[in-house]
Parts: structure tokens; sequence; C-alpha cells
């Protein structure tokens, strides 16, 4: 019974199957809304479906100069991380379904395994657009990761604990401290967008310079694969700032609770679209430094702010 | 990471439009030596004008360019014009003028999208395209063509304007004026868009004319050269307009000139609309024409287009030479580019507007020190099998089997 038990949790929910299907929605409200911004139609429902199921049914092309083995590994080991770091992420009321103090920083690890991923698959794909494309990934990664950990330990700090499960229900004990973290909500939102590379950051994939960056020789499944890991850190991401930053009306039942959850998450994600529309790429360099010296030190000030809210609230 | 990377942009890459090739040598993002090779679309245009009529002609320079149609053609019809000393009707003059403005309206619209594009800012690429479409209808509606407009004939041009259509070109103007102004908001107030901008693709003021740079890229840096003001042609003389510069000598500054172009056309086609004078449209043009020869220059939305014809008495130009302001821009790329970023490089190129479809029309030989040889059909055709199959690939041996396939 344990083991059927386990396979539902890692087949069907929250794993592989309802990941996969919420990630195709959200792809689905992205690329409807950004088109909508932009004045364009947009695709209908099904489109992110179709594009895995035609990617799904082409021929896997392993260049002869790709190490083969990394080159396969990879995308595989991309949805891997980013489907197991929503375990631990609450969904409805406060609790994940596994939980343990010190998960925050699991999440936050697990969550950087798609961008390693992408950098050592571009970096053996043996194209020079890879190439540039990987050494992108892992530069930007350096860009947004500080500022990221800095956002969600924020609120950790004022709740006084590592597990997210936890943070979730101090913050429904007390809704007061919520606005306090309104700024590492910010900056945690910035974040994301670089770690999914979505534009102003899709420097790495940046299409007129080198192509599509890390994934120009990726094609058939394993591309397949790279995109549905990307659109599964999406609803990860999300869910992740949902759980820290929008922690109401999580004691209202499992139903109820469930399209809270998911309109939360979809509001994040209107975010990033809304951001993505309205901006131009920047150049890897420009990243770099708003990331450092803008965005980094907001985020130390939210940890000041919180170490002070905590020293008042619980001193 | 290795220290240097070779990267190919180009013949085929997703930031060119057309094929060209420029070879970079990157150490990590720097761009440190960079070659150009042009000339994957020659398509021996000026030699095909020879074996044609002047008739004839007209339409197929008015194919060298698919943006810039009208540009060509006109430049063209004014040279053989003054060769063979026709008088063209004011009235022809005024609709050659109001359809060339029109048509740097579509232009610089399009190339807007296109920067828009290249710096990752698709939504600007979807909103002036959409905006276009008002001008595209117009042009359609006066010329019957969206692109290649077919308007142009040696005397003047081929269609009138109908008093009822005066309105309707004034309300697309007036709908486009306010789009416009809102970009120039849009340019002088989104920050990632000026980041990306400013300070990229410099050109002194003194290497603009060193390098000889025409139109847009030129007036960014200042050189307030305008062959609609130096050397007025059609009814430019009669028009009130100004040559907008800009001392940004940057990409910044070459969109901020061309939205500012936006401005003076749409001022320009409501003058243009509202004096037009009454008339017959062409005078009927000789089919032979003396011979002479003739330079026109004409300012297309990129930069100032150049046509030579010389004529020798038959219905034949005996030679038709056409200088594309590409050609003069093209030389600034690689200045622009020295030691800034990969991610520049497709700005840069995009912000000369390059159509390198209509600059190819030069033949470089390589290999010089050789002995020049002609070879019949036959010959380049054996000579072109034995050096593919010197390096490995035998089209004779494809065709073989197929051959086998079909059979």
């Amino acid at each position: 019974m344990d083991i059927l038990v386990s396979l539902f949790y890692i087949l069907i929910f929250p794993g592989i199957l309802f990941l996969g299907v919420f990630s195709l929605a959200t792809e689905f409200v992205d690329r409807k809304l950004h088109a909508r911004l932009q004045n364009r139609i947009g695709p209908p429902w099904f489109q992110p479906l179709a594009d895995f199921i035609k990617l799904a049914g082409k021929e896997d092309v392993v260049p002869d100069q790709a190490d083969r083995t990394v080159f396969k590994l990879m995308p595989i080991l991309a949805v891997t991380g980013s489907v197991t770091a929503f375990l631990y992420i609450p969904v409805w009321g406060t609790n994940a379904l596994w939980a343990f103090p010190g998960d925050v920083v699991v999440v936050l690890y697990l969550l950087t395994i798609p961008t390693l991923t992408f950098f050592l698959g571009g970096w053996y794909s043996g194209s020079p657009y890879s190439l540039i494309g990987a050494a992108r990934a892992i530069t930007q990664l350096f860009a947004y990761e500080i500022p990221l950990f800095l956002s969600i330990l924020a609120p950790a700090l004022l709740a006084d604990t590592w597990s997210l499960s936890e943070m979730a229900q101090f913050y429904a004990r007390h809704p007061g401290y919520t606005p306090v973290n309104i700024v590492a909500f910010a900056v945690a939102v910035v974040a994301l967008l670089g770690k999914l590379e979505k534009g102003p950051f899709d420097i790495p994939e940046a299409e007129t310079e080198i192509v599509a960056g890390t994934f120009t020789e990726y094609s058939g499944r394993l591309l397949a694969m790279f995109r549905l890991a990307l659109g599964i850190e999406m609803v990860v991401g999300a869910s992740l700032i949902a759980a820290v930053f929008l922690p109401f009306g999580l004691g209202v039942g499992p139903v109820i609770g469930f399209v809270l959850y998911l309109a939360k998450v979809l509001f994040v994600v209107c975010l990033l679209s809304l951001l993505r529309t309205v901006l131009a790429r920047l150049r890897i360099d420009q990243m770099i430094s708003f990331c450092w010296k803008i965005v980094a030190p907001i985020a130390f000030l939210q940890l000041l702010v919180d170490l002070l809210a905590k020293g008042i609230l619980h001193g | 990471m290795p220290d240097k990377v070779r990267v190919p942009i180009g013949p085929q890459h997703p930031a060119l439009k057309e094929p060209e090739s420029f070879l970079l040598t990157l150490v990590g993002e720097q761009i440190t030596e960079m070659s150009v090779r042009l000339g994957y679309n020659h398509r021996g245009i000026e030699k095909a004008c020879e074996g044609r009529t002047y008739v004839q002609d007209v339409y197929l320079i008015e194919r060298v360019c698919g943006i810039c149609s009208h540009s060509h053609s006109t430049a063209f019809v004014q040279a053989v014009e003054e060769i063979a000393g026709l008088e063209v009707p004011k009235r022809g003059l005024y609709i050659r003028t109001l359809v060339a403005e029109l048509e740097r309206v579509h232009s610089h619209l399009l190339w807007l999208g296109v920067a828009g594009h290249e710096i990752g800012f698709d939504t600007l690429l979807m909103y002036t395209w959409r905006d276009r479409e008002v001008v595209m209808d117009l042009l359609a509606l006066l010329t019957g063509n969206r692109v290649n407009y077919g308007m142009n004939t040696i005397g003047g041009v081929r269609r009138d304007i109908a008093e009822g259509q005066k309105q309707g070109i004034l309300n697309a103007v007036d709908a486009l004026e306010s789009r416009t102004k809102y970009y120039i908001e849009v340019a002088s107030q989104e920050v990632t868009l000026i980041n990306r901008l400013s300070g990229v693709g410099v050109v002194s003021h003194e290497d603009a004319i060193r390098l000889g740079a025409v139109g847009p890229t030129g007036r960014a840096s200042n050189v307030a050269r305008d062959a609609r003001k130096d050397d007025p042609y059609a009814v430019y003389a009669d028009l009130d307009f100004k040559v907008i510069t800009s001392d940004h000598n940057d990409v910044y500054g070459r969109t901020l000139v061309r939205v500012g172009e936006l401005m003076e056309s749409y001022k320009m086609i409501r003058q243009l609309v509202r004096n037009m004078p009454e008339g017959p449209v062409a005078v009927k043009a000789p089919r032979k024409i003396p011979a002479g020869e003739a330079v026109s220059r004409y300012e297309a939305p990129r930069g100032e287009d150049v046509h030579y014809v010389r004529a020798n008495g038959t219905d034949k130009p005996e030679r038709v030479k056409i200088r594309a302001p590409t050609l003069a821009n093209v030389q600034c790329v690689a200045h622009m580019l020295k030691d800034r970023y990969l991610a520049d490089l497709p700005i840069v190129i995009a912000a000369i507007d390059p159509c390198f479809s209509c600059t190819d029309r030069l033949i470089a030989v390589h290999g010089a020190g050789r002995e020049p040889q002609t070879m019949d059909w036959e010959a380049v055709r054996r000579y072109g099998i034995e050096w593919y199959r010197a390096r490995g690939t035998d089209f004779t041996d494809l065709n073989k089997k197929l051959r086998v396939k079909i059979a």
C-alpha cells in the first residue's frame, strides 16, 4: 500500500502528471497574455501540449562533437530537479507533502539544478552558440541567485524557521507581518525572471545573437524535456513565491485552498508575463551590474528590515 | 572557456533577414576581430537591364529592393527623363513625391520594429508593425500594391489620385502621427531601451564623413546631408521640411533621427495633398532614348541612392549602375563594432537599416594574380563538379542515385 501511495505521489500528484499539466496550462496563460499585451491573438489553449507532443515525436539529433552521455542526461536531470523541489512547497493549507527544518535551503538548491543542467548541456554540445549560451547561463546564475536566496531568507528570518511549511504557518498566524516582506517579493520576482531566462533576462537564449543559446543543438524529446523543465520550474518558482509572500487564505479547506493556490500561481505568472512584455533584453554586463548594484542591496535592506522587525516584535 | 571563440553570424542566422556573413572572433563576450563577407545575394540586375527595354527596366529596377522599391524606380526614371529631356508634369511629380514619403514612413516604422526585435523588445515590433499596416493599406489604395507599387513610368506616374482619396490620406497621417508621438515618448522614457541603444555603435562626426555614411546613419552623427535638401529633385524644393540630425553618434541617435523624420514626412504628406496642382500626371516618353548619360540622386529611407544610366540611342540602356545606400553605410559597421560586445552586434548591423540584396551588385575577384579566364557554361559546370568532388561531395553521384530511385 505504501508503495502505491508513493507511486501516486511521484507520478500523479504532486508529481510529474500534475506538474506537467499545470506547467503546460501556465505556459498557455503566459503565452496568451504576452500575445494579448502585444496586440496579437495568441495561441489556442492546447498549443503548449501540441508543441510538446510534436517535439516528443521528433528525432533526437546528437551532434558528433557533443558528449553523448552528458548531452542526453541533462534534460532528464533538469526535469528531476525542478519536480523534486515542488515536494517541499506547501500547496494548500500550511503543510507541504514533506517538510523538515532546513527545507528552504533544499528547495533553493534544487531550483539551481536546472540552470546547471542548461550550462552543462550547452557546454558539451560542441557548438559555439551553445558555448556562449552556456557561459551566459552560468554568469547569469551568479547574478540572480544571491538576491533570490536573500529574498527568501529574509521572511524566513522573521518567521524564525528554516522550513517552508513552518513559515506558512507563522504567516498564517500573523498575517500582519506579510507586508513587511513586500520588497523581498519584488526582488524574488525579478530573480525568478532571471532563473527562468525570460525577458529582459533571456540573455542565454538571445535569439538574435546566439540562435537559441544552450538549446541550439537540442531537438526532439531532449528539447521537449528541457522545455518541460523550464515550464515546471516556472510553476515551482511561482509556487515558492506564492507560499512565502502570499500566505493568505490557508485555512479554508482543500478545495477552495487549491483554487486559491492556482490563482496565486497564475498571478505571479501574469506578473512575469507583464514584465517580459514591457522590457527590452539587457546585455549580460548590464544584467550583472543591475543585479549586484541594485537588486542585491535592496535584498540586503530587506534582510535588515526583517532583523529589526524581529527585534522589535519578539524582543 | 577557450580563450578565443570563432562565431559565425550568417550566412544563415536568426538576426539576419538576408544571407550575409560576419565571422567573429570573441574573447568572452567581446568582439576582437570581425570579417564581413557580402555577395550571397547577387542577382545580376544591372546586366539584366541591358537586355531589356527602358519600360521593362522600370519594373525590374523596382524589384532591386522590397522596402524602398519606389526609391530605386524613381532614381532610374529620373536619370532616363534627364537623358531624354522630358518635362514631367507638376502633378506627376507631386504624386511621385507623395508615394516616396509614404514609402519612407513605412520603411522607418518597419525599421523601428526590427530594431526592437534585435534587442529582444518584441512588443515594439508588434506595435509598430500593426501601425505600419495603416500606411501599407494606404499605399495599396493609392497604387494597387503593398510593396512594389508600379507607380513610376518614364515621363511621370501611372495612376492619378482622386479627389475623394485625399481625405483618407490625411486621416491616415493623423492617426500615424499620434502613434509616432507615442513612440517618441517610449524612446525617451523606457530605461531598458535607452540602455541597450545609447553608447552603442558609436561613429564620431569625423569618422562618419571619412567612412562616407549616408542617410540616417550619417545624420545621427550630425552630418546634415540629405539629397532632398542638397540637390532637390521632384518637388522637394517646394516643400517646407527640416533635415533631422542628432549629435548622439550612436544607435539611439539613429532611432531619434528616424522617428524625427517620420514627423517631417507627415508634415510633407499634408503639404503634398493640400497643394497638389491640377493637370496631367505624365507625358508620353519616346520608345528610343537618345544617346547620353545621367546620374540621378535620390534620398531613399536608408540614405542616398545613386543611379547611373548611359543610353546609346536604342530602346535599351547601354549601362545601368546602382549604388544602394547600404554599400555606403556597411563600411561603418566594422568600425562601430570594434571592441564591442556580441550582444550589440544585431542592433548595430540593424541600425544602418541594411539591405544586402540591394547592395550585392559588385563581383570581387578572389585570388587576384591568377590570369582571368573565360569559361562557357559547360566548362563552369565541369569546374564546379570537380571542385566539389575534390572536397568529398560528388554531385554527379547524387544524380545517378536519384535516377535509380525514380526508375
